[in-house]
């Protein structure tokens, strides 16, 4: 499979003001991003996990192209994202596509599905004749599952799901090859958040997409994803394939993360172990030195403070920015 | 007898569109030091029974039914007696703790008002109340923060400022409507296990109001399961995972993915959730059942009785739910 996007060494900074300060004190930086790196090969999906303030987001902008970044690479299809010229970064802004949170916020209140659903069609073709644009936007909206008749109503009329299909439909009508998607479930009932994150995996499998999945919740990326990438402060933890993460987790934040969520079932629940994470994310204007996770972690070592963990390999594709790492089973896991 | 017993309870919204049911006959208990947990999607009335209970209704609102608080029926109290029964016996936490809590407002002279006022305490005796209340919540240096404002806490800590303000003065009921539904899984984790803790050390009986099933398997007794603000089914938390009687259920927990399970397709429940405004004569999940009868459409399932204290809503047989 062909590397599509690659992420070398990215950083991104955002340069503060504090509030109420003097205009001649000097602004304060803080990192969103410090250093990540990774490769996302041609039609998989890749899960992103983190605590709120892990850089999730701004990590989902970068890719995108909103963000500027300030040190590193991102590389798409070989091709160097803050080097591109004008017309290969409308191309690039054709091919990745982005699916937001709160779907209702993510759409228009004054444009109909319709043309909220064509806009990126008009904008980036816009010689299609209006035939073709109707033909596409109502077969698009089948495909998600939606109605084509509802066309002309408008997004308040829609329910919480209904929108996050629209915004689905929206991202997809380009064919795009990837698509980012920042915690596009987070927000949905439970019953229909499996509607959607079934609907997300079908499309990825019949149009070849690669995908982003961000999300705060472990259960869900887990289900959708190919790997996972688990992030804290800006900076990847470990990094592994989504089976081998949630059986095998070798960092101990990980391992944490995994322990928080629970398990919608008294009998598994109470035959667990559960180590709960003291404390809350360090202020990033501030970070600790050396590991930026040993403020909370349970098997801190004298060391942890000092230098940045280096990423080990550990096989099969496994990463680990840990020196102290090693398997530790948190889950009694089931066959279903 | 139990310390808080609710019959038929009712709410009624007056809008522009016509009356809008919220909750259209919730009967339950609660036991001292028990936890109950009121499952529910958006729009099932999880939120507005608990409203009802502690007559915070919006003004357009109306509850009719019974809602025994050890004895005393709350819908018949007026506005001055519930206030001495809100805070003093009943507390409630909400969903989100920075619109709960006034900002332009100390940490310390917010807790201190609820025991000035309920209490009469001296605003000396009720600051030093607060700060041991704020130590039983597990707020590191509460001392020193109990002067700060509540911007200037985390998610995490405000929520646990909520619930230290919220059994200040040792309510025997805490209704908690989704305390943790703004907060990171391993915070949830926190607040939960911080739930626990006080119900072991105060004897307090909770009420949690969630969508989330996880938290409910960790930390409830009973389970309730509301659907377009009807009980689906009740019964101890062990039971309804075990062996759910509802068809509504059953598909609430295959829609949840499971970490410790490689399943490969999610098994969802087709449709949306219903409009309270136009609910079905029958019962309100027939137009997304699976195994609808005829009659679901057209006859709302009585609350019957069955197995050990357990009671279900449905006209499918318990067997054949699948």
């Amino acid at each position: 499979m062909p590397t599509i996007l690659s992420v070398q060494d990215l950083h991104v900074d955002f340069d503060i003001r504090r509030q109420g300060a003097w205009p001649w004190t000097p602004w304060q930086r803080l990192q969103a991003v410090g250093g990540l790196s990774f490769d996302l090969q041609k039609g998989e999906t890749l899960g992103i996990v983190g605590e709120s303030g892990s850089g999730k987001s701004t990590l989902a902008r970068a890719i995108v192209g909103t963000v500027p970044t300030s040190k590193g690479k991102i590389v798409w299809k070989g091709d160097d994202l803050a080097a591109m010229n004008a017309t290969a970064r409308r191309k690039h802004r054709r091919d990745v596509q982005m699916i937001f949170q709160d779907p209702l916020a993510a759409l228009n209140p004054r444009m109909n599905v319709g043309e909220i659903i064509a806009e990126p069609l008009t904008t980036h073709e816009p010689g299609t004749s209006r035939a073709e644009v109707k033909r596409r936007v109502g077969e698009l909206m089948e495909r998600v599952g939606l109605l084509s008749n509802l066309v002309n109503r408008y997004p308040h009329e829609f329910s919480g799901g209904q929108c996050q299909r629209i915004g689905i439909a929206r991202a997809l009508i380009l064919k795009p090859e990837l698509v980012v998607c920042d915690e596009p479930v987070s927000a949905l009932d439970v019953s229909v958040q499996a509607q959607v994150v079934n609907l997300l995996r079908e499309l990825q499998r019949d149009m070849g997409l690669s995908m982003i999945f961000i999300a705060h919740d472990l259960s869900v990326v887990k289900h959708i994803s190919d790997r996972i990438l688990v992030m804290y402060m800006g900076r990847v933890m470990e990094l592994a394939t989504s089976r081998e993460l949630t059986r095998e987790p070798r960092h101990p934040y990980t391992q944490a993360l995994i322990s928080s969520v629970p398990i919608p079932d008294p009998v598994a629940e109470k035959a667990r172990h559960r180590p709960i994470l003291e404390g809350e994310l360090p202020s990033p204007l501030n970070p600790p030195s050396g590991c930026v996770f040993r403020t909370r972690c349970p098997k801190v070592q004298p060391s942890c403070a000092g230098e940045l963990p280096v990423m080990q390999d550990v096989g099969n594709g496994h990463h680990v920015a840990c020196p102290y790492q090693e398997v530790q089973q948190v889950l009694v896991t089931q066959q279903a | 007898m139990s310390l808080l017993e609710i019959e038929d309870l009712r709410v009624t919204f007056r809008t522009a569109d016509g009356p809008v049911n919220a909750v259209n006959g919730l009967s339950f208990e609660i036991d001292k030091g028990e936890t109950l947990a009121i499952v529910g999607e958006s729009g099932s009335g999880k939120s507005q029974a608990a409203f009802a209970i502690m007559g915070l209704l919006a003004r357009n609102g109306g509850a009719t039914g019974k809602v025994n608080f050890d004895g005393t029926d709350l819908l018949s109290l007026s506005p001055r007696q519930l206030n001495k029964v809100r805070a003093q016996d009943i507390a409630m936490i909400f969903q989100d703790p920075m619109t709960s809590l006034n900002p332009y407002i100390r940490v310390r002279d917010q807790m201190a008002e609820v025991l000035q006022l309920h209490k009469g305490m001296s605003k000396k005796k009720a600051v030093a109340e607060s700060v041991r209340m704020l130590d039983a919540v597990r707020i590191p240096d509460a001392k020193m923060r109990v002067s700060m404002f509540p911007h200037e806490f985390s998610g995490g800590m405000r929520q646990r400022i909520m619930i230290a303000m919220a059994l200040l003065c040792h309510p025997r009921l805490l209704i908690a409507d989704e305390p943790t539904t703004a907060l990171d899984v391993t915070v949830q984790a926190q607040i939960m296990d911080l739930l626990t803790d006080i119900r072991k050390e105060f004897g307090t009986a909770i009420i949690l109001i969630t969508h989330d099933l996880g938290i409910v398997a960790d930390s409830c007794d009973k389970t309730l399961v509301l659907y377009g603000g009807q009980i689906m089914e009740q019964g101890a938390t062990t039971d309804v995972f075990a062996a759910p009687s509802h068809p509504y259920t059953k598909g609430l927990l295959k829609a949840v993915p499971r970490l410790d399970r490689d399943d490969d397709e999610l098994q969802t429940i087709a449709g949306e959730p219903p409009d309270m405004s136009c609910l079905p004569a029958g019962c309100p999940f027939s137009p997304r059942c699976v195994q609808a009868l005829p009659q679901c459409a057209t006859t709302r399932p009585a609350l019957d009785l069955f197995g050990a204290g357990r009671m279900r809503a449905c006209h499918v047989p318990f067997a054949e739910v699948i």
